[in-house]
């Protein structure tokens, strides 16, 4: 490998042509499928794209390979092989890395990077090139708009106004169980926090509820003791953050050492993590949070056995799952259709798949009916809301007081 | 009361701040190390102390006396092997400062490289003295209270030390004249090696104790890294005594700026009033005349 | 030596700089969008890190600012990019970074060494909080789409052009009298002061100049990514990236960081093709190396290679050069 990068002639007179042509990564062997993606392993958002993202890469281009490989129509199978990049966490590296991808690898099919502002970065790539474009870390309000534009992407998370409403819904049947009326907001100061709080707002005022308190803190703070400490002093009915993992866990410290026991403690990214259990354990029990799965469901028990035993340890309920069910339609449609971009396109938009997460269709390339509340619940984090989806369970309600240490 | 949970929080805040700064103050300020590793040796501290609690039920205070040696062992190979060359080369502080800027830079990226392929990027956290502690009549975790403490204790310790010890004032007269300071019998480059090793010890010591707290990641080192440079320039270079009153007043003015002004804009209201200080005070609260 | 008319021998660079530029101007028309992405790459940085060196040069002064003027340019494409018709967006950049630096300039005017390098780093940070919070609290999102139809080769393009220009203005500066100035402040600033340099103008000037390319870089840039957000325009990366790049070519000559730029961008972009699991560490040994053995930059490498040659030859190298 490294002979290849000693500067021979060749390179130096053909400049950097020949040495990245030289690359060493493993060739495909005759008649594999090449799939590229390029993806945060370093920089800030390695702690996002290494809990949700990369692991169900490896695990399904495990599975996949284990079980032969990749099943084509006519039930042909063909080896998958990954050619991967690093995109540290940059967009100008991301939009290069595919470019690389497309025309350098010439991979038969790209998966996304992860997180809204790396997938917008590389979307007009992916439409270029016709590649279908699986979004699942991808959260914002104006996705019919983007869909509209890019007409090769499908988004497997809903708008956050919709996330919004299956949680002001939820809470509006708690009113009757004896749940106040009075809340306390808090939100990370960025896209994805300020797009659940706008949203949140209005359908707190649909829901007769009222604001005592409404918080943001900028990315990155390192002491939330501050907004733990005024929510004590409020003593809010239900207390609701739209946070990031460390904020999440650092929140949830808090109102456990400040003793803030709301009816309803609700915190955001992170509170599906298995990272989140471990960390509280039985301190976890009634805190609701973004997503959920249906835990009676063999299919995704079995997921999160095999992602415990081949990636090493639990996939969080939310993005990794979601992720996941990306794959899964990924592959269905392949099954059927074979690996024409434009026929998987079609397919996908068309037809609807049995996933981990139940069945997944699309209207106008976004995904309908999902979990957007869960709830750790005796150890699983279990989908809450809404209900119309099926699966649900009832919520813990009131929220137990945090037992001590 | 409203007031003290305030003061409170922010002088608690201020400590770990000024915690995870004292360490790069003696690797600046006296060994002229610019070092853009150090949140490097932050998050190793806190990935030792994890493991440590993991693994072995280790208590992280009780890590301390394994990862503080450790680092400072660590961090004397890195000196003499690394940075004693650049030293020596060097024609003026500022080509030190560049040499030293870049070669750390390259560190950086070695060290966050190896615990990435140690550890994976993934976010890690565990609980350790996450119980309310009562101080009149306002709650606070102890874990962090014990950071902040231990904050002060240091800071008090060494400055007594580097005023009241042959080797402290040694090390003093390295940092104030490296040229001098042979011409007295000093051998600088032992005494800086010191220095270095001994912010080694204390960044490692921060990492341990901040991951009682804080969730931290491979990927998280350069976070520290920017903190700490703010807090150790608006003490002034060199200046322990320095760096924790500027950690307390960034802490304080973060808690104030959150319950009286804006919780979003606390960072901001952070670094306004570092450039201010540096605007009226262009050598920092303690530093001496530029040089 | 200052006032001294041009001769043939000074028109040689900026030929030299236009000759270039015209040579690789039809670039787009044989490249693939690959090789396109990677020569954006490498004239994004080589504009940001010419126009660093154009101030920290001379002065010394090393400034981690970089990040706070780019992202001031993509975030002025982003609010403006669809008001107004989009060749006015540039100059509307340019004007609104150099406003900052001449604000930023003025103040930073006793702070030297360590205290104004982190000072600098400090600005870029405390621009991303204000724009971070503003946005919040009066835009209601935090992130801008920015939907504008500027392709890869129309980047390139901009790109080069700025490159030219901030050559031939750096060419010009070089040769002026405020060239001078700023060598004498960085040789001593005191004794410069003494000998009648007003440095408070020549400092705040070319910090002005410097600045206003970065702004431009950035509004240039910003289409490319679809959406920007603080964390994104305001990446402090970007200003290590750039210091690092053109310290490594040589700060001291106007071609120097060009020679820093090219030489990393293509390392960076060999380690990250080939790489991606062990890129970090591979990265970090490589600068090491650098450090330890070009100790003088790129352009010192060459100047050793030129003294050889030279004493091969049996000549001394003229002073001047």
């Amino acid at each position: 490998m490294t002979t290849r990068l000693t500067p021979s002639r060749r390179a130096v007179v053909g400049g950097i042509a020949a040495t990245t042509l030289a690359a060493p990564y493993v060739r495909a062997q005759a008649g594999a499928v090449k799939i590229g993606f390029s993806i945060s392993k370093t920089g800030p958002n390695a702690g996002g794209a290494n809990v949700t993202t990369l692991p169900n890469y490896q695990l399904w281009l495990k599975e996949t390979n284990d079980a032969g490989g990749l099943k084509l129509p006519g039930g042909q199978r063909r080896m998958v092989e990954f050619v991967e990049y690093d995109d540290r966490s940059q967009s100008e590296e991301a939009v290069r890395n595919i470019e690389r991808l497309v025309n350098q690898d010439k991979v038969d099919l790209l998966f996304p990077p992860w997180g809204t502002a790396m997938n917008l970065a590389v979307a007009p790539s992916f439409n270029r090139g016709g590649f279908p474009h699986l979004a699942s870390t991808f959260f914002v309000e104006r996705q019919p708009e983007l869909v509209q534009r890019w007409n090769n992407m499908f988004l497997f998370l809903d708008r956050p106004s919709t996330a919004i409403t299956a949680l002001t819904d939820l809470l509006a049947t708690l009113k009757d169980k004896g749940l106040g009326n009075t809340v306390a907001l808090a939100s990370v100061q960025d896209q994805f926090g300020l797009e659940l709080v706008s949203a949140a707002r209005a359908g707190i005022a649909k829901a007769g509820f009222q604001v005592v308190m409404d918080r943001q803190y900028p990315p990155g703070t390192q002491d939330l003791a501050p907004i733990i400490s005024e929510a004590v002093r409020l003593k809010p009915d239900m207390f609701l953050a739209f946070s990031y993992p460390p904020d999440t866990l650092a929140l949830t410290e808090q109102a456990r050492i400040g003793g803030l026991n709301p009816k309803v403690f609700y915190t955001a990214v992170g509170t599906a993590f298995p990272l989140y259990k471990q960390r509280f354990g039985a301190n976890a029990e009634g805190v609701m949070g973004i997503g959920g799965v249906d835990v009676t469901n063999p299919k995704i028990r079995d997921y999160i056995a095999r992602h415990n035993r081949i990636v090493g340890r639990e996939p969080d309920r939310w993005a990794s799952t979601t992720t996941y069910s990306t794959l899964e339609v990924l592959s269905q449609a392949i099954e059927r259709v074979g690996l024409d971009k434009a026929a998987i396109i079609k397919d996908i938009g068309a037809n609807s798949f049995e996933t981990i997460l139940g069945t997944i269709k699309f209207d106008k390339n976004q995904r309908v009916d999902q979990w957007w509340v869960g709830q750790w619940q005796q150890g699983e984090f279990v989908a809450l809301a809404p209900t119309k989806v099926g699966g649900t369970k009832a919520p813990v309600f009131p929220k137990p007081a945090w037992p001590t240490a | 009361m409203f007031l003290v949970d305030v003061i409170l929080s922010g002088l608690i805040l201020g400590g770990i701040y000024a915690l995870v700064a004292m360490g790069l103050s003696l690797q600046y300020g006296v060994a002229r190390i610019m070092n853009l590793a150090y949140g490097e040796f932050t998050i190793a501290g806190s990935f030792a102390a994890y493991l440590l609690f993991s693994a072995s039920g280790l208590s992280p205070i009780l890590a301390l006396a394994v990862a503080m040696p450790l680092s400072f062992a660590l961090n004397w190979f890195i000196y003499r092997l690394l940075m004693t060359p650049l030293v020596r080369r060097a024609k003026s502080p500022g080509a030190l400062e560049v040499d030293s800027i870049l070669a750390t830079f390259g560190l950086l990226f070695v060290v966050q490289g190896i615990m990435l392929v140690v550890f994976g990027g993934s976010y890690v956290s565990y609980s350790y003295l996450a119980v309310p502690v009562d101080i009149i009549g306002s709650t606070v975790a102890l874990n962090r209270l014990l950071a902040a403490g231990i904050a002060v204790a240091i800071a008090l310790g060494l400055t007594l030390f580097l005023m009241r010890t042959r080797i402290g004032t040694a090390v003093r007269a390295v940092s104030v004249n490296p040229a001098a300071a042979p011409l007295v019998g000093i051998d600088t480059t032992t005494y800086a090696a010191f220095a270095f090793a001994l912010g080694g010890a204390l960044v490692a010591g921060s990492g341990v104790l901040v991951s009682m707290f804080l969730t931290f990641n491979a990927a998280m080192g350069v976070v520290f890294t920017m903190k700490a440079l703010i807090v150790v320039i608006m003490g002034g270079v060199g200046n322990i005594f320095g760096a924790l009153v500027a950690g307390l007043i960034l802490g304080l003015a973060e808690a104030l700026t959150a319950a009286f002004l804006d919780s979003g804009l606390t960072l901001a209201v952070n670094f306004a009033l570092f450039l201010g200080i540096l605007l009226v005070k262009p050598t920092g609260l303690f530093g001496k005349a530029a040089r | 030596m200052i006032a001294r008319n041009w001769t043939l021998k000074d028109w040689a660079f900026p030929l030299v700089v236009l000759g270039g530029a015209a040579l690789l101007a039809p670039l787009p028309a044989v490249a693939g969008s690959y090789w396109m992405a990677l020569l954006v790459n490498i004239l994004m940085y080589s504009v940001l890190a010419t126009a660093w060196a154009l101030f920290s040069g001379p002065t010394h002064y090393v400034s981690l600012a970089t990040a706070a003027f780019f992202g001031l340019g993509a975030y002025t494409m982003a609010f403006l990019g669809e008001k107004l018709p989009l060749p006015l967006v540039y100059p509307a950049a340019a004007l609104i970074g150099a406003v900052v630096a001449t604000v930023v300039g003025l103040s930073t005017l006793r702070l030297s060494g360590v205290y104004f390098v982190i000072f600098t780093f400090g600005l870029a940070e405390l621009v991303r909080q204000l724009v971070t919070w503003g946005e919040a609290k009066f835009g209601g999102t935090v992130g801008r789409f920015v939907f504008i139809d500027v392709n890869q080769q129309g980047i390139f393009w901009m790109l080069l052009g700025l490159l030219a220009l901030v050559l031939l203005v750096g060419y010009a500066i070089q040769r002026s009298r405020l060239g001078w100035a700023l060598r004498a402040i960085g040789e001593d600033e005191t004794v410069a002061r003494h000998s009648g340099i007003d440095t408070t103008v020549s400092k705040v000037a070319v910090f002005v100049v410097s600045a206003t390319f970065m702004t431009v870089v950035g509004a240039v840039m910003a289409p490319r990514w679809t959406y920007i957000d603080p964390s994104i325009a305001f990446n402090p990366i970007i200003s290590f990236q750039v210091l690092i790049m053109a310290l490594l070519g040589g700060a001291a000559r106007l071609y120097g960081p060009i020679l820093g730029v090219v030489p990393l961008a293509i390392l960076f972009e060999i380690l990250q093709a080939n790489f991606p699991n062990s890129f970090s560490i591979l990265l970090g040994l490589t600068f090491l190396v650098i450090v330890y053995f070009v100790p003088n930059g790129v352009v010192g490498l060459i100047d050793q290679g030129r003294d050889k040659i030279a004493r091969a030859v049996g000549r001394r190298p003229h002073p001047a050069e």
